[in-house]
This record gives structure tokens, C-alpha cells and sequence, in this order.
């Protein structure tokens, strides 16, 4: 705010709800989300586009909202983690990572699930491959990877089943 | 509890891979993390760094950032250090000499070092108002070897006069006698361990109000916070219990969490500053990879390894060199604490190691994840591994050779440590069945034929947990430290409920869980009717000076507190139990009945539930006898491990209580045109004595043995030579992601250690198998190529310039072998 720059209003619906906002033109989306809407499941890692930490879906499409201004999101959907359950219900990938320990200090998980959301939803049928090649751009720490990549195709296959 | 968990449940909670209570909240999005706090008034910090690895602070301008409306005030390095004292050095002089304040005084000493600091109402006017802040320096020339730092041509710290901070000489056995006798003689020029860092994926984070009333409170991520204010109180001029420090979920830190002290100190007076209110920091990644903390680099020089005709390693001498960054912080302990596995997994009777500790141009180094046993583990295994090649003998022959047979433990090293239990041949012969060892031999022959280059590689190491403090006294006599030990409180809450806090700081090693198994396993409940505090909070009374999370220990030191505090509480509730019910102690059992947990008289339906139980002492407590009125359901226990303080002189005593094992296998293949090494398969197997959750153990195996593939192959602190580092961002970093990790085929045994009540060895760890096991599968790969592998990071471009440049990596230039000296 070195100048003073008019403030953006933007309607976005996160999770289903619509909200109605004024924002700085700087403002990331992460920032929207986190400070503005106080949904901190999405975590920031990175800075840099890199660890994916803080992936949503913006418009069914994952984007990493460390790098999205929230005034590119104006007028769009957006899905966090806060909105994979449902009434309570855990998503069955959630379920899953549990299941197969793919968690550890879970600052990664949420950006892993929304990246393994939106792979799953394009198509459930999914090798091993596709799922590593799906969560190529988020980084974990904890866990070396093989118990994500198990517990995304545990879901895979629930889903299939359904 | 529901009639599927009654049917489910079994014998015993421990040993079972139950479902970690913490997740839930986790993969909801629910986690509660440092920054994720958010309090009325709180303001936002940014730090200024220094963009220059060494240069003289000539001034530092803040009135342009201080005019920014939204900017409440700024902080200096000089006015940092008229606030407070400087932090306490652990070590003697002439490290004790250096003077360390949280901000740079004068000087700046290394890349990202904060020289200033601005507070504002928003993030983005502190990051703005940051960039107003005028510093002027004068670069001067940097020192980034410990090889250069130590001949003291560019001084870091004007106080000390020197850049060493702590030299010993550590010598057990008879060395002399051994080289004398030897078959062989193995010299080897140099050997290097680089720098890396344990980027966990949430950076530092700290929310400090110091309130007018002169208390200070913290939420932070801090591992170690019992070590963090007993650093922060004499430097901020606080008694202890003005410094109220809590943590809760926590984004990894595998160590490097533990030494952000300095940057609370500066998150405190900032607070004060402001007026007492709540200042929150957040650091960036780059600030992560260049100012947070990086593993201790070291420099092996002039080793020489005596051997018989056998290929048994009869004695070592070496000259080391650790590289501890621009200032010491948790240094100089990591010049002793390797001390524990002296011998990695070998018999090797008689070293002498030269063993010196220097401060150099770059970020500090911080106890990350194998801290000091992982560098010296990694020498020992390229020790054995390049004798083995050089004397023709088979690099898992030599291993056999040389192992502690399974028969010798509990076995005495040569400095005391008493190694508890393991069988590192039986690891070696499930790594081989798992990896598939002669299929893969077989097709290295053939590959070979193609003029393709396949590597077969052993790591065995030591993840030493529990350490015994006493250690830095070899350091410095006067270390006011010794033993080691953790608290545990357990209660029957008002309504019943059991209510556990520890005195550790879980970053996803399940805590909670394996917490939860112990104590139902005591009060026979299921671990659901455990609640188990998330986090570490001083205002809970549960902890001692050595209280957190590091060091493989937790299911030792933190499961034995909880045990122990678990007898104590059973001991209560049996005694109100049989004053309630009119019965004696040992007629009553504990058990689940319809009113919930309850101790019942056996045989009987004549129970008291755990609610009654609390009642009688907190609510309904009228009339009650003497011998009753005493208990309070609320108990508190303190595990000692049994320690005691080594023999100063000698540099001999156990300094560790128990040794967790681990043994890896790599298949590395280097691609004939990019000169890439490349993972084709992969074995790791673990002995962590009696696994407490299979599934947990399992993860932190896995988990350790991606930073040890990463470390080795893809992530380094890489700095020029004034001292900018080169890989600041995880872009250059690059940290390991699922496409660069292969598939790992996870084994097992269990040699249960006979010092823990519960046969449990710490293990988070790792000891760095992977990076042993990769150097030995590109030694085995390229021995013929006349390549020694002598750093413990390889690339592609090493690589080629090893293998077409005839640069690096060069056999003839570094080992030499005399024989027949005897």
C-alpha cells in the first residue's frame, strides 16, 4: 500500500458458498482464502509455485493459489479441502490417506488432496504412474511418497467400485 | 465402545498399526498450525537480511520504512543488542569467544543473516516498508571451506580471533601398534560430507506477545523449547516462568526447528516494541534455505585404515574438519556427538581422530535429522567400502568380515557406548532376498557387456537414540548438563475422562497414537478413550530441561514417562477403586463395562466407573478417609534413563542408550550420455528392537530414506565463493518429489533392546542409510573406471567431470594402498 491503490470487489463461491469481497489487486489467492475467509487447510510452502501446499481447485482445474491474485478467481469456484467432506463424511481419498499412513505432519496433505481430487475426477482409472505424474508438483517431507501413491489408488479403486 | 471395536480389539494395542489419532483433523484442513493463529491486534514481522555472505554494516537506515503508513516500528542490529544480552555459548573458548546476537551487529557473516527487522499492521506493508529499509555495506572477503576457515586468513568473529570454535583429540586403543601389525594399509587423501538441509515443508513460523505484565508468551514450532528458553531467559533477562512457550501441530522439522531461538528473541522484542502487542513471523522458503539451519559439513582428511589379510579394519586415523556455519547455536555438540557410533557397525578397536570444529560464511548449522552420527556413519561406511574395493574383497563380504557379530551385544565400543542389541548379518540377508541381489548381479554382468554402468550398494548404519547429555561435557567440562530425561502427565479428568500431555514436540511422528496404545494397553480401554494433548505447552507443568522432540527418542524417554506416569495413576485408582467398592486392591481389575472404563471386582458386576472415580476425589470429596484424601488422580512422571557422566579424559562412557539399525540396498545405473544416476531398485530394512506401531515405524523408514535420496542425489547448499548461496529457492534446491523416488521394498527384525521397559529403540532417524547406500552402489558402479566416491553428493555433472573431465572423483589422486607393511 506504498500508493494508495483502490481496493477490487470480487464474488467468489468457495465451497459451495458465494461471498462478496473488496481486495488489494495484489492479493494472492492463498491470502484470500487463509486471511480473508480464515480456511487455513491451505497451507503456504513454498512462495515460488513449487510444493504445492497450497493447491486448490479454481474452476475444477488445480492451481496452485500461491501464485493466482485473488482477482484472477472473481466470478469463479473454488474447492479447498475444507470441502471434500461432506456433511461431516469424509472424502474417501481422506479416508484413505489415513488407511495408508500417507500422512505424517499433514502440512502437505491438504495441497495432496486437491491435487489427487482433481486426478481422480478426471478419471479413477489410474496406474501408479499416472497418480506420481499427478502429484509431481507437491512436495512432502514426512512420508518418501509410496504411501500417498497407495492411498490415492485406494480411493481410485472405491471410486470405481461406487 | 462400539461392539465392532470390542470385537476388533486386540490382546495388546502395542505392536498394532492403529490409525493415528491425529489425522483427522489433518485431512480435514483442520490442523492448527503457527500461522495459522490469528489474534486481535497482531502485527506482522518481516526481516531485512543481508544480501552478502561476509561484509562490514556501515549503517542501517530505517526512517523511510518507519514513515510507510501501517508501519508501527523497526528494529536494528545495534538496537537488538543494546535490548538484550548475547546468547550463551555451550562450548569452551575459543568458541565461547564468539558473540551472538539474533540480528547482525555490524557485520553481517552470512547470506540471509538479518541485519534489521520491520513490524506493520499487514504482511504486505511489512514486506513493502522492508524494502525501504537503507543498509549500507562494505563486502569483504568470505570463507566458505572448513579447509580455508581453519588457516584463519579471513577472520569471522573479531571476539574469538580465530575461526575455530572447539579442537579434540579423540584417541582409543592402541592406533600405533595396530598400523605396525597391519596387512594393509588403506590411505585415503580426502572425503567430504556436504551441506544440506532438512526443509520441512512449513517454514518457521513464531507468534510472540510479550504482554505489559512482563509476561512473554510464544506459539511457534520450535522442537526443542525447553533448550530454546533456557537460551532465551538469560538473554532476555526473564526468569523461566515468565516465558510461556507453546507448540501444536507442526509442519516437520527433522531438527532444524530447534535452533529458530534466535529469531523468537527478536519475534519478543518486537512484540515489546509495538507496545505489547502480538507480533507473528512467517518465514519464507528462501529464508528457510538460507538462514534457518543446515546440516553439519564435514571434511575428512588424511585418513589411514590399518587392515589384517582378512580385510578386518584392525584400526582408523583421520584429521576432520566440521563446518558449523557462521555461528555455533547449538555447536560445538556435534564435535562430540558422533562420538556415539565411533565404530558405525564394526568391530574397529583403536582410532584416533583429529577432530576439529570451525565457524565459516555460511548459515548456521542446526541438529538436523542424523545430526553429527549421520556424517561420521557415512566416513565409516565409505571407510570400509573403499578398502573393500581396493583390496579386492566383496563389498558385502567385507561387511560380514567386519559386523559386530549378533552374539557380541550388548557390545562395548571402544569408547563406552554400549550398543544394545541388533544383528546387522541376518538385515543384510533380508535387504539382499527383498532388493533381489544375485537376479540384480546377473544382470549387471550383462549390462556391463552393453557398456552400461550398474551400481550395487550397501548401507548399514546406526540410529544411536536417547543420548546421554553428559556427552558435552567432553565438550566443556563445565556443560551444566548431564543424563537425559521426560515428563509425562496423565489425569482422570473431572468427567472421567483419561487426559495425557507430553513433554514433546510431535512434527508427525504420531505421538498422540502410540501414546494412546500405551496407556489403554495399561488401563485395558481402547485407545480412543485416550485423549492425548496435541503439542507441547509449558503452562502444562510436563516437562524437564531435556524435554522435546529430537534424537530418536520418544519411544523410549517419552513412552517410558508415559508408562510410568500410567502405574502411577492405575496405583491411585485401585486404591479409591477398593476404598469405593469396599474390596481389596488385588481382587479389582480394569476393564470396559457399560458405563464405560471402570475397575470392577472380579468375578463380580460390583464396579466403579472412571466418572465415580473422579467424583470422589474433585467433587464429591466430603468424608473421605486420610489415606484417600491424599490422591489426586493427577499424575506426573519423570523418566531417567540410567546415565552417568563419562570419563572426561578418556572421551570413554555410554553416551547413548539404545541403537536402532538400518540397512539399505541401492541399484544405481548412470546414464551413459547425461551421466545421471538413476534408482533402478530399492531395499531398506530396519531394527528398531519392539515396534510399538508398525505402520508408524514403517513411515519414518520410508520418510528417512527419501531425505537420504534427496540428500545424495539431488539436494545441496550450494555457495559460491563470497559466499551467495546458489540454492535458495526449491527451485535450485529441489527438493525430492514422487518422480524422483523409486519404489522401496521395506523390511524388518526386531532385536529388542534390554534397556527400554519396552524393548523399543528410538528410530526417527534413519542414520542416512540412503546416502551410504547410494555412494556404495556408484563406488561399485565405477571402481573399475578408476573413480573413488569421496563426497557424499553426486550429480550428473560430478559425474561427467569424474568420468570425461578426469577432474574429481579420481582414484589416483586421493587413495593409495601400501601392503605387506607387516
Amino acid at each position: 500500500m506504498r500508493d494508495q491503490i483502490p481496493l477490487v470487489p470480487i464474488e467468489v463461491k468457495v465451497n459451495g458458498k458465494s461471498h462478496k469481497l473488496e481486495v488489494e489487486p495484489r492479493m494472492l489467492l492463498v491470502e484470500l482464502l487463509r486471511d480473508g475467509l480464515g480456511l487455513t487447510g491451505t497451507h503456504i510452502g513454498c512462495d515460488t509455485t513449487y510444493c504445492g501446499a497450497c493447491t486448490v481447485l479454481l474452476n475444477g482445474n488445480p492451481v496452485k493459489s500461491c501464485t493466482v491474485f485473488a482477482v484472477q478467481a472473481d466470478q469463479g469456484e473454488i474447492m479447498t479441502v475444507e470441502g471434500l467432506a461432506k456433511d461431516g463424511q469424509l472424502h474417501p481419498l481422506q479416508s484413505a490417506f489415513s488407511e495408508q499412513h500417507a500422512l505424517q505432519c499433514g502440512y502437505c496433505t491438504p495441497g495432496m488432496l486437491m491435487s489427487s481430487y482433481s486426478l481422480l475426477s478426471k478419471s479413477p482409472s489410474v496406474t501408479d504412474k499416472d497418480i506420481v505424474k499427478g502429484i509431481a508438483g507437491n512436495v512432502c517431507r514426512c512420508t518418501g511418497y509410496q504411501n500417498i501413491v497407495k492411498a490415492i489408488q485406494l480411493a481410485a479403486q472405491q471410486t470405481k467400485g461406487r | 465402545m462400539s461392539k465392532a471395536k470390542e470385537n476388533k480389539k486386540p490382546k495388546r494395542w502395542v505392536g498394532t498399526s492403529l490409525r493415528r489419532k491425529e489425522d483427522d483433523r489433518l485431512i480435514r484442513g483442520h490442523g492448527k498450525f503457527v500461522d495459522d493463529n490469528r489474534l486481535g491486534e497482531m502485527l506482522f514481522l518481516k526481516m531485512v537480511s543481508s544480501p552478502y555472505g561476509h561484509a562490514k554494516i556501515l549503517k542501517v537506515d530505517v526512517s523511510e520504512a518507519e514513515k510507510l503508513p501501517g508501519v508501527v516500528c523497526t528494529l536494528t542490529g545495534t538496537e537488538v543488542a543494546s535490548l538484550m544480552q548475547p546468547f550463551m555459548e555451550i562450548g569452551p573458548e575459543p568458541g565461547a569467544k564468539i558473540v551472538d546476537y539474533p540480528m547482525a551487529v555490524n557485520r553481517a557473516r552470512y547470506q540471509g543473516e538479518p541485519v534489521a527487522a520491520v513490524i506493520a499492521k499487514s504482511q504486505a506493508i511489512a514486506e513493502d516498508a522492508a524494502e525501504l529499509v537503507h543498509v549500507e555495506y562494505e563486502m569483504l572477503d568470505a570463507v566458505v571451506t572448513g579447509e580455508d576457515a581453519i588457516q584463519d586468513k579471513v577472520i569471522l568473529h573479531e571476539s574469538s580471533g580465530t575461526n575455530l570454535v572447539w579442537r579434540g583429540l579423540y584417541e582409543w586403543g592402541e592406533v600405533d601398534k595396530a598400523f605396525k601389525e597391519a596387512a594393509y594399509v588403506v590411505n585415503i587423501d580426502r572425503l567430504h560430507f556436504h551441506r544440506f538441509t532438512a526443509a520441512p515443508l512449513e517454514n518457521n513460523a513464531i507468534l510472540a506477545h510479550w504482554e505489559p505484565d512482563g509476561r512473554l508468551h510464544f506459539w511457534c514450532n520450535n522442537s526443542f523449547p525447553t533448550f530454546a528458553i533456557q537460551f532465551l531467559a538469560p538473554a532476555l533477562g526473564l526468569r523461566l516462568e515468565q516465558i510461556h512457550v507453546k507448540t501444536e501441530d507442526i509442519g516437520g522439522s527433522f531438527g532444524v526447528k530447534i535452533t529458530h531461538y534466535p529469531q523468537m528473541a527478536v519475534c519478543a522484542l518486537a512484540s515489546r516494541k509495538a507496545g505489547g502487542r502480538p507480533v507473528k513471523w512467517t518465514e519464507t522458503r528462501t529464508g528457510n534455505l538460507t538462514a534457518s539451519g543446515h546440516c553439519n559439513e564435514r571434511t575428512y582428511r588424511n585418513t589411514r585404515v590399518a587392515l589384517d589379510k582378512n580385510g578386518v579394519i584392525q584400526a582408523i586415523e583421520s584429521r576432520q574438519i566440521d563446518d558449523c556455519g557462521a555461528y555455533t547455536r547449538y555447536e560445538p555438540l556435534g564435535a562430540v556427538i558422533w562420538s556415539q557410533v565411533v565404530p558405525g557397525v564394526y568391530r574397529v578397536k583403536n582410532l584416533r581422530i583429529d577432530f576439529a570444529q570451525v565457524v565459516s560464511n555460511k548459515c548456521p548449522c542446526a541438529p538436523i535429522r542424523g545430526y553429527s552420527r549421520l556424517q561420521h556413519l557415512w566416513f565409516m561406511e565409505r571407510v570400509l567400502d573403499i578398502c573393500s574395493y581396493e583390496l579386492g574383497i566383496a563389498a558385502d563380504e567385507m561387511r560380514l568380515q567386519n559386523y559386530i557379530k549378533p552374539e557380541e551385544f550388548p557390545y562395548t565400543t571402544p569408547n563406552g557406548c554400549v550398543y544394545d542389541s541388533g544383528n546387522y548379518p541376518k538385515m543384510l540377508e533380508i535387504a539382499k532376498e527383498l532388493v533381489g541381489w544375485d537376479r540384480w548381479v546377473k544382470k549387471q554382468q550383462e549390462a556391463k557387456k552393453e557398456g552400461r554402468m550398474i551400481g550395487i550398494g550397501i548401507g548399514t548404519t546406526l540410529d544411536s537414540g536417547t543420548n546421554n547429555f553428559g556427552q558435552s561435557r567432553i565438550i566443556n567440562p563445565y556443560a551444566p548438563f548431564s543424563g537425559n530425561s521426560e515428563a509425562a502427565n496423565i489425569k482422570v479428568d473431572l468427567d472421567g475422562n483419561i487426559v495425557v500431555s507430553l513433554g514433546s514436540t510431535p512434527q508427525g511422528q504420531g505421538h498422540e497414537t502410540t501414546t494412546a496404545q500405551v496407556v489403554a494397553d495399561e488401563l485395558n480401554i481402547h485407545p480412543d478413550m485416550v485423549s492425548v494433548r496435541t503439542g507441547f505447552d509449558t503452562e502444562w507443568n510436563t516437562y524437564t530441561g531435556h524435554s522435546g522432540t529430537y534424537a530418536s527418542q520418544f519411544a523410549v524417554t517419552g513412552l517410558s514417562a508415559v508408562h510410568g506416569a500410567a502405574q502411577k495413576l492405575k496405583k491411585e485408582m485401585k486404591k479409591l477403586a477398593a476404598y469405593a467398592l469396599q474390596a481389596k486392591e488385588e481382587d479389582l481389575e480394569f476393564g470396559v463395562g457399560n458405563m464405560g472404563p471402570e475397575l470392577r471386582v472380579k468375578g463380580t458386576d460390583k464396579s466403579i466407573n472412571y466418572w465415580g472415580l473422579a467424583n470422589l476425589v474433585n467433587v464429591n470429596n466430603a468424608g473421605l478417609p486420610n489415606e484417600i484424601a491424599e490422591l489426586t488422580l493427577n499424575c506426573r512422571y519423570i523418566y531417567r534413563p540410567p546415565f552417568q557422566i563419562p570419563d572426561l579424559k578418556r572421551k570413554y562412557g555410554n553416551l547413548t542408550l539404545t541403537y536402532a539399525a538400518q540397512l539399505h540396498i541401492a541399484v544405481v545405473e548412470i546414464d551413459p550420455e547425461m551421466y545421471t544416476p538413476k534408482i533402478l531398485d530399492y531395499a531398506a530394512v530396519d531394527d528398531c528392537g519392539t515396534v510399538v506401531n508398525p505402520m508408524i515405524v514403517e513411515g519414518q523408514v520410508r520418510g528417512a530414506t527419501a531425505h537420504g535420496i534427496g540428500a545424495a542425489l539431488m539436494e545441496a547448499c550450494v555457495y559460491d565463493s563470497v559466499g551467495n548461496m546458489l540454492t535458495s529457492t526449491f527451485s535450485d534446491y529441489t527438493p525430492i518429489t514422487a518422480v524422483n523416488m523409486p519404489k522401496v521394498h521395506y523390511g524388518h527384525i526386531e532385536s529388542p533392546s534390554p534397556f527400554s521397559f519396552n524393548g523399543a529403540k528410538g528410530m526417527g532417524e534413519g542414520g542416512g542409510a540412503a546416502l551410504h547406500a547410494i555412494s556404495a552402489a556408484l563406488q561399485n558402479a565405477l571402481f573399475e573406471y578408476g573413480i573413488t566416491i569421496d563426497d557424499s553428493f553426486t550429480t550428473g555433472n560430478t559425474l561427467y567431470d569424474a568420468l570425461v573431465g578426469k577432474k574429481v572423483m579420481q582414484r589416483a589422486n586421493n587413495v593409495k594402498v601400501e601392503r605387506g607393511v607387516a
